[in-house]
Parts: C-alpha cells; sequence; structure tokens
C-alpha cells in the first residue's frame, strides 16, 4: 500500500513495554504459591482445602461487590483479591470454622485495602490486616492447632471447621500445639528436619520451611519480589535470635528460630507486598532488618509465641518514613536534605 | 581513566528493551532517489531559528546557503537539491508545531552533481575559524538533539577539550544507521575524529560502542592505526547509554555534576553520524544537506538503512520503502524510546532525524492503567536515580514546584521509567507535562 490515507494516533514515546504487567506479577505469587497449598493438603487434608477457599472467596466476593459502582471499573482481574486471599488464607489454623476464614478474607479486602483507596493505597498489609482482624475477634480458634494427619487422613475433614457462624466450635481432642508454642510455654524444642518439611502444627502455608523457600527463590529469580527485604528479614531474625541464644541457651539457636512459626513464611510473602513496603533499596533493607528484630522481640519477651505478623505491620507504618529519608542520590547530585 | 570503570563499563540503573535490530542491521545505507520536494523548517536545530537568505522563486543549488544562523547557538541552513524556491511559509513540523519553513521545488532536469570543493586549507585553520566553518556549514548533532556543534566546541577562557567522546552506542532499538555508518565509512568517521581532536587540541578519542555491533568495533579496530590515538570501548548493552552523561559515566566512571556540561569536565561527546558530516565537509565542501536514518518497524514493508536529503517528506521516504503496512497505527521519528509521534506522513526529515518507524496497532503497548503497586521498578530503571513514580503522582496532582524539589529538571525523558511500569502508567509524559509547566512558569516570571 502506498503511504497514503493512513489514520495515525500520537502515543507519546516510548512505544516499548517490558512486558512486565501488574496482573502478571500477581500471577506469579500465585505460582509461588502453589506448592504451598499442595504441601497444606497433604499435612492438613481436605480441611486446608476449604479453609483456603472460605479466605480466597471471603476477599474475591468483597472486592467485586466493591468495584460494582467504582469508576475504575472491574478491579477483580489485577488478581490482587485472589492474592491476598491465598495469602491470608495461607496463614490461618487448619481447624478454623470455614464462616471465620470468609470474614476473614472480606476483612482483608474491605478493612485493608479497600476503605484506603483501594489497589495501591494501602498502608498495611491487607492478609495480616485480615489475619489480624481474625486474632482480635476469634482468639481461641485462632489459636487452636491441628497435628499434621498426613495423606492418610486426606479425606477426613476437622469437625471445627464446620461449625455454623456465630458459634464458637468445640476444640476436639486432636489439638496439638505450634513449635513455638511449644518452646515458649513447654520449653520443648522440634526436631529441625519435622520443621523443614512442614510435620508440625501450624498455620496452613508456614510449617513447611522447605516449601516456602522454593517459593522465594522462584519470586527471587523471577524478580517479582524485592530480595533486599526477605535478606533482611531472615538475616537481622538470625543474628538477633543468635545473640539472645548466647545470653540464655533457652532461647531457640537461629536456625531453629527461622524455620518455626511463620518467620520464612512472613519473609518472603508478607514483607515483600510492594504496596506496603519501601521503594528505595536502602529503605528495604531497614524495613527488612526492623520486621526481623521486631519479630524476635515480639516472641522472647512477648505474650505471643509469634510476632511476625504484628513486626510486618509496625514496619508497615513506617514506610512512608523509611522512604522519606532513604531517596536515592540523583545523579550528578549530593545526596538530597531532607 | 579511571581503572575500575575501565573494567566495569557501564553506568547504573537503565533498563533493556527488546532490540529489534536484526531486520536492518545488515542492509547496506542506500541513497534515497531525488524527490522533487523538499520542506526545511528554519528551527530544525536546538537554539534560535535560522533566517532566510532566499525569497520564493530563486533558483538555488544543491548545496546553496538558503538560511542563516539566526544567533550563535544557532546554524545555517543549506539546500539539498538544485531547483527553485516555491514558498517560504508556515508549515507542519513533526512535533505537532507550524514553524517557518523554506520550500524548494527540485528541477527535475538537474544531475543534482555537487562539484567537490576539498578544504585542502583545513590545517591552516585556527579554532575560531573552524568552529565558525561548522556553522555556516549547518553542523549539528546527528544524535537526536540537533544542537549546534560549533556551540559543544566553544570553550569558556582557559579551558580546553581533552577528550573526544565519539557516541556510537547507538542504544535506540530498531536503529542501525550509525552501526551502518561505522562499518561502511569508518575511514572518513576516523577522519572527522582526526580533525576534530587536531582543531580542539585533545589528547586522545574514544570511539564508545555497544557490544551488540561486533561488526562495528572489528571494523574499526581493524581501521584504527597508532597515530589515530583512538581507542574503542565496548561497552555493555543497556539503555540509555547513548545519553551524553551516561556515557561518560561508563566509559570513565564520573558523573558530570547535574549543573555542568561535560565540556567542564574536559570532554565533548558527539555522535558517529556528526563526525562523518564534519569529515565530509571539509573533504567535499559538502554542508550537511544530508543524512542517514533507519527506516524499519513492524509496519515498514521494506525496512532499510538511506541516504536522506534533509527536507525530504517522510511520505516519500516511506513510499520508497514500499509503503506502510495496511494496520499501521503510528509513525514515529526518531527511535521508538524518545522519538516524536508523527502528526501527519507530510512533516520533512530535518537533521535530527535518525530514523522513522512504522508501528501496527499489535506492537503498540496497551494504553490501560492500572494503579501504581509501588514495586519501585520506575525508580530502578531511571537513569538520573530519580522518583518517577512520586514526580508522576504530583504531576497528576498539579503540584509542579514539589516536582522541581525532587529534581524533576534533571529529567533526560529517555523513557526508561514507562518502559519498566508493569502498571501502564504514562510516567515519562506526566513528568515531561510537570517540567514544559516549570519551564513556563518560569519563563513567565522574568
Amino acid at each position: 500500500m502506498k503511504s497514503k490515507g493512513a489514520r495515525l494516533i500520537l502515543q507519546p514515546a516510548p512505544l516499548l513495554r517490558s512486558g512486565l504487567t501488574t496482573p502478571a506479577a500477581m500471577r506469579d505469587v500465585v505460582y509461588a504459591l502453589v506448592p504451598l497449598v499442595i504441601g497444606a493438603s497433604w499435612w492438613f487434608g481436605l480441611s486446608a482445602l476449604l479453609v483456603l477457599l472460605a479466605a480466597t472467596a471471603g476477599a474475591v466476593i468483597t472486592e467485586w461487590i466493591f468495584s460494582l459502582g467504582a469508576a475504575r471499573g472491574q478491579s477483580l482481574q489485577d488478581l490482587s483479591a485472589t492474592l491476598t486471599g491465598m495469602l491470608l488464607g495461607l496463614t490461618l489454623p487448619p481447624g478454623l470454622p470455614l464462616w471465620m476464614a470468609f470474614v476473614g478474607g472480606a476483612a482483608s479486602i474491605g478493612l485493608g485495602k479497600l476503605i484506603w483507596g483501594g489497589l495501591g493505597q494501602n498502608p498495611f498489609n491487607p492478609a495480616l490486616v485480615g489475619r489480624a482482624f481474625l486474632l482480635g475477634a476469634f482468639p481461641t480458634a485462632m489459636t487452636t492447632w491441628q497435628a499434621p494427619s498426613g495423606p492418610a487422613g486426606f479425606l477426613g475433614i476437622i469437625p471445627s471447621n464446620l461449625a455454623l457462624p456465630l458459634q464458637q466450635p468445640t476444640v476436639d481432642a486432636l489439638s496439638s500445639a505450634t513449635p513455638l508454642g511449644l518452646m515458649k510455654f513447654q520449653n520443648q524444642e522440634t526436631p529441625l528436619p519435622d520443621l523443614m518439611l512442614g510435620h508440625t502444627a501450624g498455620c496452613l502455608g508456614e510449617t513447611s520451611g522447605l516449601l516456602i523457600l522454593l517459593g522465594g527463590v522462584y519470586l527471587a529469580l523471577r524478580r517479582s519480589i524485592d530480595w533486599r527485604i526477605t535478606v533482611a528479614v531472615l538475616f537481622s531474625a538470625s543474628v538477633f535470635s543468635g545473640l539472645l541464644h548466647l545470653f540464655d541457651a533457652d532461647n531457640p539457636q537461629p536456625i531453629v528460630a527461622l524455620f518455626s512459626g511463620g518467620l520464612l513464611f512472613g519473609a518472603i510473602f508478607m514483607a515483600t507486598d510492594p504496596v506496603t513496603s519501601p521503594v528505595t533499596p536502602r529503605g528495604a533493607w531497614i524495613f527488612g532488618i526492623g520486621i526481623g528484630v521486631l519479630a524476635i522481640l515480639i516472641r522472647t519477651f512477648g505474650g505471643y509465641p509469634e510476632g511476625i505478623m504484628y513486626a510486618i505491620l509496625l514496619m508497615n507504618a513506617t514506610t512512608p518514613l523509611i522512604e522519606r529519608v532513604t531517596q536515592p542520590r540523583p545523579f550528578g547530585r549530593g545526596r538530597p536534605t531532607l | 581513566m579511571n581503572p575500575v570503570a575501565a573494567i566495569r563499563r557501564g553506568f547504573r540503573h537503565g533498563v533493556h528493551p527488546a532490540q529489534y535490530k536484526a531486520q536492518t542491521v545488515d542492509l547496506p545505507i542506500q541513497r534515497l532517489p531525488f524527490g522533487h520536494r523538499y520542506v526545511l523548517p528554519l528551527g530544525q536545530h536546538l537554539g534560535v531559528p535560522a533566517q532566510p537568505v532566499v525569497s520564493p522563486g530563486q533558483q538555488v543549488r544543491r548545496g546553496q546557503l538558503i538560511a542563516q544562523p539566526g544567533g550563535f547557538v544557532s546554524a545555517s541552513l543549506h539546500s539539498p537539491v538544485t531547483g527553485r524556491v516555491r514558498a517560504i511559509e508556515p508549515r507542519r513540523t513533526a512535533d505537532g508545531s507550524l514553524q517557518l519553513a523554506i520550500e524548494i521545488e527540485a528541477d527535475r532536469y538537474a544531475t543534482q552533481h555537487l562539484e567537490p570543493r576539498p578544504r585542502s586549507d583545513r590545517l591552516a585553520l585556527s579554532l575560531t575559524e573552524f568552529i565558525e566553518e561548522l556553522q555556516s556549514a549547518g553542523i549539528v548533532g546527528l544524535g537526536g538533539a540537533a544542537f549546534p556543534t560549533h556551540v559543544k566546541y566553544t570553550m569558556p577562557e582557559g579551558k580546553r577539550i581533552r577528550h573526544l567522546l565519539i557516541n556510537g552506542a547507538e542504544c535506540e532499538p530498531y536503529l542501525t544507521n550509525d552501526h551502518r555508518l561505522m562499518v561502511e565509512r569508518p575511514a572518513t568517521l576516523l577522519r572527522g575524529i582526526g580533525i576534530v581532536k587536531r582543531k580542539l587540541g585533545a589528547d586522545r578519542a574514544t570511539i564508545g560502542i555497544e557490544r551488540n555491533k561486533p561488526e562495528a568495533i572489528a571494523v574499526l579496530k581493524s581501521t584504527i592505526r597508532r597515530h589515530h590515538r583512538t581507542g574503542i570501548a565496548p561497552l555493555q548493552v543497556k539503555y540509555p547509554q547513548g545519553a551524553e552523561k551516561m556515557l561518560i559515566r561508563a566509559i570513565f566512571g564520573v558523573e558530570v555534576p547535574a549543573d555542568k556540561l561535560p565540556r567542564d569536565l574536559g570532554i565533548v561527546v558527539n555522535n558517529v553520524g556528526t563526525l562523518t558530516a564534519i569529515a565530509d565537509y571539509f573533504d567535499f565542501g559538502m554542508p550537511l544537506i544530508e543524512r542517514v536514518i533507519t527506516v524499519s518497524g513492524p509496519g515498514v514493508t521494506y525496512p532499510a538503512n538511506l541516504i536522506v536529503p534533509i527536507g525530504t517528506p517522510v511520505r516519500e521516504v516511506l513510499d520508497f520503502c514500499g509503503g506502510l503496512k495496511p494496520p499501521t497505527r503510528a509513525v514515529v521519528m526518531g527511535g521508538p524510546m524518545m522519538g516524536l509521534p508523527l502528526p501527519s506522513l507530510d512533516v520533512p526529515v530535518v537533521k535530527g532525524t535518525s530514523g522513522i518507524l512504522a508501528f501496527t496497532a499489535e506492537s503498540l503497548p496497551a494504553r490501560r492503567e492500572l494503579p501504581c503497586i509501588r514495586c519501585g521498578r520506575c525508580l530502578k530503571a531511571c537513569p538520573h536515580f530519580l522518583n518517577p513514580s512520586r514526580l508522576g503522582r504530583l504531576a497528576r496532582l498539579g503540584r509542579y514546584e514539589d516536582m522541581r524539589r525532587h529534581f524533576a529538571m534533571d529529567c533526560v525523558e529517555c523513557g526508561a521509567c514507562t518502559l519498566s511500569c508493569p502498571s501502564g502508567i504514562p510516567l515519562t509524559q506526566l513528568i515531561r507535562v510537570g517540567k514544559s509547566k516549570l519551564r513556563n512558569s518560569a519563563a513567565g516570571s522574568i
């Protein structure tokens, strides 16, 4: 064709894109969670899948309802609600009544994200806001743990899952304690291989250290998470718990501290949430170090056996401040003044 | 040279766009046949527009002066063909504005032969005379910005250029015009380097070439002799390596301060095309009346590297290349990262045109925008270490003074932030708006 009559549009440069899109980045994290979902079903059977499903449904349905009238349009396809629901689900105990998991998902999206203005506007990690909400509202159910049944019990559903809304479930005889609970309240250590493989009681996604690391390595290789934050959390937690262990041998060794509880899961999947962590590289280090220290501090001196959730939420609150003091030095200039 | 920098050979941050150079990288430079109509905007260089010295109806020869510099930061214009001045009137240019332009109708019976007039007296020229010659030859930077070259060479009293840096990075995807020039005319390029080096009294010259152009590196290596006192610096492939300050950072490991120019460090950076044009002027007496451009992109039927007379309408260049494929939606002058989207195909090729690229609907990025998820990719892309996401947000809020405080004026609009943004936010465009508001308010307050 002769170049006559071509209708041109004025799209400003650059006309190239990196190819990475926000939904694709979210999808990447979902992929990284798949081994954890499989691991959770292996250890806790159908209950794990049901709790995950309920939490995710709560998140997705809330997002759907609230974007019905939004000027921005339907926001489900950015996958962030799905991801938040899955992340929340993986931090819940396997025996949690399904309706609570659903309410938790709704709280994550509603209180954690939408009231702030939606994706990108929330100061706190939405999944952890949902979990903190559940811990406050249903303290007993949120701290009742099941011993892993293994694949033999796959089709068995933990009875408390099916408790009706607004009824407290009866605690059944199979309940167990998490490695951190055992350590804190009974001074009993869990063997490291069990911690690695996930043969312990605990939240759905936090039990197997190896599977969490697998997801973390995938995300770091895909550059979907800022590895600085993860490394900073794990490094500072190891150093701090190592120091505490030196002073008092009752405190766990760093390697046990790393692989028990939600520290690893939090460091890889929660602390790295881009919306609620600093964008500056130096800020990422400070943020991660703060989380690691706070988590061990809460574990050792606080009332809870695990502190990673509050450590991350507290550091989320400092993100704007950290960014302010860690602005990069512009090319050919001195450091910017605050 | 800082030895550590010599090993690292890079600048920090930046992006890695897909290259898209394969379509034209091996295509030898062809000459576009002469056409009928040429349009020469008077302000096609940075600075003051040129002043016409011809009037409508006047006969002009190829290479004849048609407009003289309008000031010091300005350059001459010459007729690209033998013919007749048809009009001097406002015409649409690539940036969409109307600009006074000289239209020349080619004499279809003229041979368009240019009598070579070698400047054998070039050795005798003083630096001042040399600088004046460049201005009257209409030489401007051919890398894209079209900054008059003689201004770059004019040094404050007592200062001297010690190092001539030759920009052969060609970091913009699709473009291969500089690459072809290095491969096909290495001796001319080296002659241009020699002339400039001698006139400026520079001790050394270094040609920076990205490693994705091994042929150019090999050809130049085998052409360079000891007496040229010229080195080659192979560079990692990264955008925007060809930005003057990034090239200096990559080769010397130093940052040119934000309020300074390369010459304050005793360095001058020239594009390979500019130096070839200088050599052509002294070899043949040919002022800047033609240049090499790359015609490429998914919308072009037969991509090519072409010598095109300045003033040729884009439509004629595209017709020579087989025309546009039917689904073409956008034509860009320059590279895909910093080029100008053309409002019409009737705008002319100017001295700063390095390429003409045509994009089909599928090859253009989606214009759908998602909320910023603060992933920080734009920060890690920005070669000037700015915070594009915040600058974009401030631009949307109309907080232009805050943008200035966050160094928006340092932005070179390279497009790396927009390229890297997973949410499709037009960061570069937002910053561009803020910068122009700031410039206008500064101009208004004086």
